[in-house]
């Protein structure tokens, strides 16, 4: 017999692939434990299900289509709650539909994991290209005050490692956590390493031990409560209510909804030092700084080395998480820099945090780009020349 | 009764299987919610389920609330969604018992999409539909389910439009097991609850409620008594209306308009998802 990490190797195949960010996606859901997955087919995130309904037999997993992406959702609840590690894809028209349900697992704090390959919306817009259009859907896109957090890979590698930490932080803070990728991505083939178990850290949510003492919804001093998966005896009951600390709804009470829903959003505040990723090139003594993310942010290193050929004092950072917004690490580039570059694949989304970030400190120039392609080097040069030009 | 049902006292069902701390509940005096959560206990007691092993799993709506009154695991989900996070618990635990309360606005209407496609896969889930004409919790607006001229918030010159009938639905489906009864006597819905949860495969037990508060009183059934007479009054055994209709006389026909038939529509087996994906499970781990 082997062991249930031997079975993952196995089903994955060899150490160096030459795979979509799509697949490498579902590699890193397999890898970071994920046993179920519940989909519904949408271009251009569909590789992730065909992938994870290869996969997840071979591992002893489920794998279930259902009939929309509010029942994904749905199933993917009701699949955590017995304890599993469980995951969904889609794009945006998907994503839309997702919205009641994600923030039902938000209130009933139900880890859980979320893939968007954003394509160019609204609507059914461009099913096969790229887009950053959903960044702050994401953000505020299902009703209510909430936290979440959202993760923007930007390499196929990076794909698969960001997909293991959100899966750890999901369980970690016992949340919904957001992988946002875009159609390029998800579509490009790049090499990708799969990694040891030794090369990243597995983590499990916290447990109930104590059937006497349980309060399903009692926070420990992180303020995450201990989970009890259905089945285990210790009778737990899930509301999408507002609910006390022993789960019962008390959808009256100004009080236990205030206490409630702070805590939720505390919970994710408070640990921002797990949450927050980023990169910085030539943050030392950058003047003209651009701030990207995701596959824009590509594109930008090669420009910021070839403006500094040119004489100007360029840096990137590359913001990977999103959500909750690193507003600490924009806005010590702004006591630096002069100027920030905003390339973004939306009509101007992210720019907003960053400008209440930078709170006037230096200039913000955003760079929208839709239809589906990528900002070219030659144009953000062009851009970073201009800004170098303008006036603070 | 010739169905051999241990009566139970209601302290009895009290102390063995109510999460106390929810009482008293939410529903109306009158309300039948109270009948179907009694039949409900008393069904899982004749079965012998162990608590610690089921899930209760509903949407929203007054019927939505019943699982919160059970003291067991327990997921009140969202409008309509309750079948499709029963089906994630059941796709990733098939050891577990799970139990599906939802309301005919909640399982037939906004949720109809995701009965039909539960019971295509045939999810090893038993549901509990209770069939009140209406949305109760929202104050009584018309439900897929309100009969032809029906009154409601939403219909004040009266429903023009078909009511649904789950029953058939769930039939042609190819649901193993459907049974529809009114709340009126236990016997009948308590000993299809039982087959429901017994039965390897969907189960559909549609229950006839009365909600005096939001339908009965633009429709004439208000007071407890009427109410329960038209309950006896407006339902025909399956067997009698096949009768009727085959043999009756051109009158008899006519008096079953505006009638619902009651009894189990349908009684079979049929493969699990979870069965089937067990198998697919063995032949492809590697
Ligand atoms: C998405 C969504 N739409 C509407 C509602 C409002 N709503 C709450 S309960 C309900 C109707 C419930 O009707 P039914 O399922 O028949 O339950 P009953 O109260 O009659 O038992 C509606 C429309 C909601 N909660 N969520
Ligand atoms: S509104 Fe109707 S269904 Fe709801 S509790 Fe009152 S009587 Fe029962
Ligand atoms: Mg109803």
């Amino acid at each position: 017999m082997s062991t249930h990490r031997e079975l993952i190797r196995r089903a994955l195949g060899p150490r160096v692939q030459f795979v979509q960010g799509d697949d490498a996606c579902a590699y890193g859901a397999v890898l970071a434990g994920c046993t179920f997955f519940a989909g519904y087919p949408i271009t251009p995130a569909t590789e992730v299900a065909e992938r994870m309904a290869e996969i997840l037999p071979r591992i002893g997993g489920c794998y279930i289509q259902m009939e929309d992406e509010i029942a994904s959702m749905g199933a993917l609840v009701g699949a955590s709650w017995t304890g599993a590690k469980v995951m969904t894809s889609t794009s945006g028209p998907g994503f839309s539909l997702m919205q009641e349900n994600l923030g039902y697992a938000i209130m009933t704090e139900t880890p859980c994991v979320v893939v968007n390959v954003q394509r160019s919306g609204p609507s059914t817009g461009q099913p096969t290209m790229g887009a950053y259009g959903d960044m702050m859907q994401a953000r505020w896109g299902t009703h209510g005050d909430h936290e979440i957090i959202m993760l923007c890979p930007a390499s196929v590698q990076e794909v698969l490692e960001i997909t293991i930490v959100a899966f750890n932080l999901a369980e970690r803070l016992r949340t919904p956590v957001l992988v946002f990728i875009d159609g390029e991505l998800g579509h490009m083939r790049e090499r990708l390493v799969i990694p040891d178990d030794d090369e990243f850290e597995l983590v499990e949510r916290p447990r109930a031990t104590d059937r006497a003492s349980y309060r399903p919804f009692a926070p420990g001093p992180d303020l995450v409560p201990p989970f009890a998966p259905f089945g285990s005896g210790f009778r737990t009951f899930v509301t999408g209510l507002t609910h006390n600390e022993e789960g019962l709804p008390r959808a009256s009470s100004a009080a236990v909804h205030d206490q409630l829903v702070r805590r939720l959003a505390a919970k994710i505040t408070n640990h921002l030092d797990l949450i927050t990723r980023y990169e910085e090139f030539y943050a030392d003594d950058c003047e003209i700084a651009i701030v990207a993310y995701g596959i824009t942010a590509r594109t930008c290193r090669d420009v910021v080395e070839e403006a500094r050929r040119r004489g100007i004092k360029a840096g990137l950072l590359r913001l990977i998480s999103i959500w909750p917004f690193p507003e600490h690490i924009v806005a010590r580039w702004a006591e630096r820099v002069r100027a920030m570059l905003v390339p973004e694949m939306n009509l101007g989304q992210i720019v907003h945090p960053i400008r209440e970030a930078v709170a006037g400190r230096c200039v913000v120039k955003p760079y929208a780009r839709i239809g589906g392609e990528l900002h070219t080097p030659a144009e953000l040069l062009e851009a970073l020349e201009a800004l170098q030009w303008q006036p603070a | 009764m010739a169905t051999g049902l241990k009566i139970k006292t209601a302290a009895e069902l009290r102390t063995n299987y109510l999460r106390r701390e929810m009482f008293p509940t939410i529903f109306c005096d009158g309300c039948g919610l109270g009948n179907v959560l009694n039949y409900t206990l008393w069904a899982i007691d004749e079965v012998g389920l162990d608590l610690d092993r089921t899930v209760f799993v509903s949407g929203i709506g007054c019927s939505s609330r019943l699982p919160g009154y059970i003291n067991a695991d327990g997921l009140h989900a969202t409008h309509g969604r309750a079948l499709a996070f029963a089906s994630g618990i059941r796709a990733a635990n098939p050891d577990l018992t799970v139990i599906v309360f939802t309301g005919d606005g909640d399982g037939a209407g906004i949720g109809g999409n995701h009965l039909l496609h539960t019971i295509r896969r045939n999810m090893d889930v038993t549901v509990i539909l209770v069939n009140n004409f209406t949305y109760g919790m929202t104050g009584g607006q018309s439900a897929p389910t309100t009969p032809d001229g029906g009154f409601s918030s939403t219909t004040p010159y009266g429903n023009i439009e078909h009511p649904l009938d789950i029953c058939e639905l769930a039939k042609a489906l190819g649901a193993p097991y459907v049974a529809r009864w009114p709340v009126v006597s236990p016997a009948q819905p308590v000993k299809s609850i039982a087959e429901g949860i017994r039965k390897r495969g969907f189960a559909l037990i549609e229950m006839l409620t009365p909600c005096p508060t939001a339908y009965g009183r633009r429709n004439g059934l208000k007071e407890i008594e009427q109410i329960w007479r038209w309950y006896r009054e407006h339902t025909v055994l399956l067997d009698e209306w096949e009768w009727v209709e085959q043999f009756g006389s051109p009158e008899e026909r006519e008096a079953l308009r505006g009638k619902l038939k009651i009894g189990v529509f349908q009684d079979t087996e049929r493969e699990t998802f979870e069965d089937r994906w067990a198998a697919l499970v063995a032949r492809e781990k590697l």
